[in-house]
């Protein structure tokens, strides 16, 4: 709770509203036992007494009653009237929307036609209506602003029970045999609960504010009761003449109305899970670069090479070492594979190429990225933009979530070739017909003018394979591109990058976690393990003898077709969090071959012929009595 | 001759689509009519690429959805899914999504309790001997049952969903997917789980995945279904060995397998049909290297091969 405090309050205005709306409410608490005149007491002959008088310090009314103690019964009852509506509303919103959500289908159906028919007439109108039919009176003006205000809860609510009803942990719910009312009160009710609090605390402002309109026009709050919309409303007839009276109430309304709706902001803000992590910034078009100094270039520079690379992320007080001095090379027309489990470093190793780590958090805090020598991490942005897309592309795993749903496949492939050459339209158009062939697809000038959605996955991929091929770059840097594709589908892409390779010249650096994939595709294999090459070499080579204990356990994991059923090997443990590496070995703990002494100090990278291993006691050869 | 754990005949589901209020919409198969016998005791393997209606068979197995057509039968008594008190303690389901398959909002031990109370109406002291005793079965700590569901790795998540279903004690498990989001080295760990708890409660296993290896390691048979039909049956170590219908053939081709090159133009490239408009006969002939006239207007239907194995090809390798 103070953590969520502290939120509310780091933006300053709801903090101010905050406390606004505690002070008032406190005050209108107290009401009752403060030594008030009594508010319906008239007393013609001091009627309009300028405020700052003796004894009535915001003057008197056209009747004479006490201003101060009008204004603070009527606040108290704005208040109530509006908290009470709030919560009628959005306890019958709350209700139609899940049971809509939930149930949906037919139930749906009729229940939001229903709403919607509700939504159909303006606001104001269908609350005098309510009013009209059932008589004037604060109960029933209370009674139309609630109601008015249901479809805003309904509609709402409905979205998100109808999100979470789809959900797996409903079907668990139901069986585990809870029946609906139980999995409704249960399992969905306390995931809307967030929502529906901080619709109620920012509608409270707007209930008070309608409240006040019904009773300004003489529909709700009948005299002499004293809340805000009457006293404006009675205070009319003397603006000219005594505009205190009418100022008094209105600018109550607007501290009111102003506070609560700051405190919601405040709340909502506060509640929304991504402000939570720290990420309220947005993200900055170049990674944060903090190194204190840079590698000296190779003597043999490659195409491109990664040099001691170091990718951070500062989150709070916790920093993950997600890249751990990486050092790569690939060479121009080879395709190096960078193999590892989720959270081993391989995608930020890849997005820290271009600088493309979203920061904050992320930050490069050392080694250099050279492409053909050039230290790309030195570049002015505008240099680095110009290489992204042209020298380096990307193509990541889900094509669905990185082409953009709301523009045709043909007008996303010119962006990508305009953004770096000018050409006409018709220039564009046949290049991209040009790349949708390259990467096959069939009927290239029709697919031109479809949307994501319309295209299967493989497809998808395929377009963006040709996006990242609008430029002719030199290196493809391809994050898991098949992982989310069905393997008929996979071999084929996978097929298509190699033909790429050997047509065009291109390099790739290939992203996975699948041994098969790594085999078939590349000539080098690098792994990595908690932020940290751990083996490369030669693909062949590593998987026919894998030298470091993680690789060929890694290896042993994966089952592979044709061997018939059968008990797998497992590697016992986790992978070290990065925010809490041990010192020595990452992989010594869950390491059957590990001694005392790997967990002590820090191991290199140990470089044999055309192979590098960080490791003791390799597997291969008997290197055993080292230690 | 035993009663099998699990017999389905007939069972199919039709989804409508484009209806509205007043309108209605016209119907897609997501599973052909399906015949399957699980025997007590046997891992069925069902593997299939997406959309092949292999959820949808799995959801209706376990009465989350109501097929359109045919009966369900466990240990030879009908299914019914209407009292769940029943179904729940016969058949089980372990989910995809381990983390998404739980309440972000309860504690663990919430979510563990409440099967036991619905389901047996157990008292409290029972509630919590039982739920140690299966904590310690999937070798879960006790100290996580009063965590939430953010606090665990995928690994962990998915024990606790196997834990789950066990607590319902039931004959027969169908698992959807169930390490397909766990990393490797993970995913191996929980198979072997798995393996283990199938011998220490003589529990039946359906395994649906689209990993062909996986699916081949725990599996005794295996059946392949394309577009909501099943293609071809048999024992796990022939199935993809001895491939009867073009379709497995062309997924255990496709399977990456170190030092297999790539084809140079992948064959049977092409899609799934549109299940809008499904094709009059065989629904792999335009992708299938052998088809022939016959293929093209009337569906072969699953044959005997004269073995232990079906297939439904007309002109089976």
């Amino acid at each position: 709770m103070p953590v969520f405090l502290k939120l509310v309050f780091r933006n300053r205005l709801a903090g101010a509203g905050a406390i606004i709306i505690a002070a008032l409410v406190l005050t209108c608490l107290l009401v009752p036992v403060l030594p008030l005149a009594d508010p319906d007491q008239t007393d013609t002959a001091h009627r309009f007494i300028r405020p700052f008088s003796e004894g009535r310090l915001l003057g008197t009314d056209h009747l004479g009653r006490d201003l101060l103690s009008r204004l603070l019964w009527g606040t108290r009852l704005s208040l109530a009237v509006g908290a009470v509506a709030a919560l009628l509303a959005a306890t019958f919103g709350t209700l139609i929307g899940v049971t809509a959500g939930y149930f949906g289908g037919r139930v749906d159906a009729v229940l939001m036609r229903g709403v919607d028919m509700l939504m159909a007439f303006p606001y104001i109108l269908l609350a005098l209506a309510i009013v009209a039919a059932l008589g004037p009176g604060l109960l029933n003006a209370l009674i139309a602003v609630a109601a008015v205000n249901v479809p805003f809860f309904a509609r709402n609510i409905r979205g998100i029970s109808a999100g979470l009803a789809a959900r797996e942990f409903i079907d668990a719910a139901r069986l585990a045999g809870e029946g609906h009312l139980r999995i409704i009160l249960t399992e969905l009710l306390p995931n809307v609960l967030p929502t529906i609090i901080v619709a109620v605390s920012t509608t409270i402002g707007w209930m008070v504010l309608e409240t006040a309109g019904l009773s300004f026009l003489g529909l709700g709050s009948q005299p002499p009761q004293a809340d805000l919309g009457s006293m404006l409303g009675e205070a009319r007839p003397a603006l000219i003449t005594a505009p205190h009276t009418l100022v008094v109430p209105g600018l109550a309304i607007f501290v009111i109305v102003m506070s609560i709706n700051l405190l919601g902001d405040g709340l909502r803000d506060a509640l929304d899970p991504r402000l939570r992590s720290g990420a309220l910034a947005r993200p900055s078009p170049v990674t944060l670069i903090e190194r204190a100094e840079v590698p000296a270039a190779r003597a043999a520079p490659g195409f491109l090479d990664l040099d001691a690379l170091d990718t951070r992320f500062r989150v709070g007080r916790r920093l993950y070492k997600a890249v751990n001095g990486v050092s790569l090379s690939i060479a121009r027309g080879e395709c190096l594979g960078l193999i590892g489990e989720s959270g081993s470093g391989k995608s930020v190793t890849a997005l820290s190429i271009m600088g493309l780590v979203a920061s904050p958090p992320g930050v490069i805090t050392g080694g250099a990225v050279r492409l053909e020598g050039e230290d790309v991490l030195a570049l002015p942005y505008a240099a680095l933009r110009s290489l992204r897309g042209r020298r380096v592309a990307y193509v990541f795993q889900d094509p669905l979530s990185t082409l953009h749903p709301l523009y045709r496949v043909g007008d996303q492939l010119t962006e990508a070739m305009r953004v770096h050459d000018r050409i006409t339209d018709q220039e564009a158009r046949a290049r991209a017909i040009e790349l949708l062939d390259t990467v096959q697809i069939p009927n290239p000038a029709e697919r031109l003018s479809a949307y994501p959605h319309e295209l299967s996955g493989g497809m998808r991929q395929r377009v963006g394979i040709a996006m990242a091929l609008a430029n002719d770059p030199d290196l493809i840097i391809a994050d898991e591109p098949t992982t989310a594709l069905d393997v008929t589908v996979q071999a084929q892409i996978l097929a298509l990058l190699d033909q790429l390779r050997r047509d065009r010249g291109l390099s790739i650096l290939f992203i996975t976690h699948d041994f098969g994939v790594v085999g078939q595709l590349c000539d080098r294999v690098a792994v990595m393990y908690a932020g940290r090459i751990v083996e490369e070499g030669p693909t062949a080579a590593v998987l026919a003898a894998p030298a470091h204990p993680y690789t060929r356990r890694l290896i042993d994991c994966v089952p592979e077709l044709g061997g018939g059923k059968r008990a797998l090997t497992a590697i016992p443990g986790l992978p070290p969090a990065v925010d809490s590496l041990p010192e020595g070995c990452a992989f010594a703990a869950r390491c059957d071959r590990a001694r005392d002494v790997c967990r002590t100090g820090t191991l290199d990278l140990a470089q044999t012929g055309g192979r590098a291993v960080r490791c003791l006691f390799p597997e291969t050869t008997a290197t055993e009595d080292r230690a | 001759m035993t009663t099998p754990a699990l017999e389905v005949r007939n069972l199919s589901k039709s989804f409508p689509v484009g209806r509205g209020l007043f309108r209605a919409g016209r119907l897609v198969r997501a599973l052909m009519p399906t015949d399957l016998v699980v025997m007590p005791g046997e891992t069925l393997g069902i593997v299939g690429e997406s959309g092949c209606g292999k959820t949808t068979l799995a959801r209706m197995l376990v009465g989350l959805l109501a097929p359109t057509t045919g009966t369900l039968e466990i240990g030879g008594k009908p299914l019914d899914t209407s009292d769940r008190r029943v179904s729940s303690q016969q058949i089980q389901y372990v989910f995809q999504d381990p983390i998404s398959s739980l309440n972000p909002r309860k504690t663990i031990r919430q979510t563990m309790e409440t099967p036991l109370r619905v389901l047996f109406g157990m008292d409290a002291a029972a509630r919590a001997a039982r739920i140690a005793e299966v904590f310690d079965a999937v070798s879960l700590r006790p100290e996580f049952l009063d965590r939430y569901p953010h606090e665990f790795s995928g690994g962990q998540a998915q024990r606790i969903g196997i834990a789950r279903a066990l607590l319902a004690k039931p004959d027969i498990i169908v698992l959807d997917e169930p390490v397909s989001a766990l990393d490797v080295s993970v995913q191996a760990q929980v198979l072997n789980l798995l393996a283990a708890l199938k011998e220490e409660f003589g529990l039946t296993y359906l395994f649906i995945s689209h990993d062909l290896a996986v699916v081949e390691a725990v599996s005794d048979r295996i059946a392949v279904l394309y577009f909501g039909s099943v293609v071809e049956v048999g024992p796990a170590a022939a199935v993809f060995a001895r491939p009867h219908h073009p379709y497995t053939r062309l997924l255990a081709d496709s399977a990456p397998v170190v030092g297999r090159p790539l084809a140079r133009r992948a064959d049977g490239a092409g899609e799934l049909p549109d299940p809008l408009d499904p094709p009059a006969g065989c629904a792999f002939a335009r992708r299938c290297p052998k088809a022939r006239e016959r293929c093209r207007s009337d569906a072969p239907p699953l044959a005997t091969m004269g073995d232990d194995r079906l297939a439904a090809c007309h002109f089976p390798d």
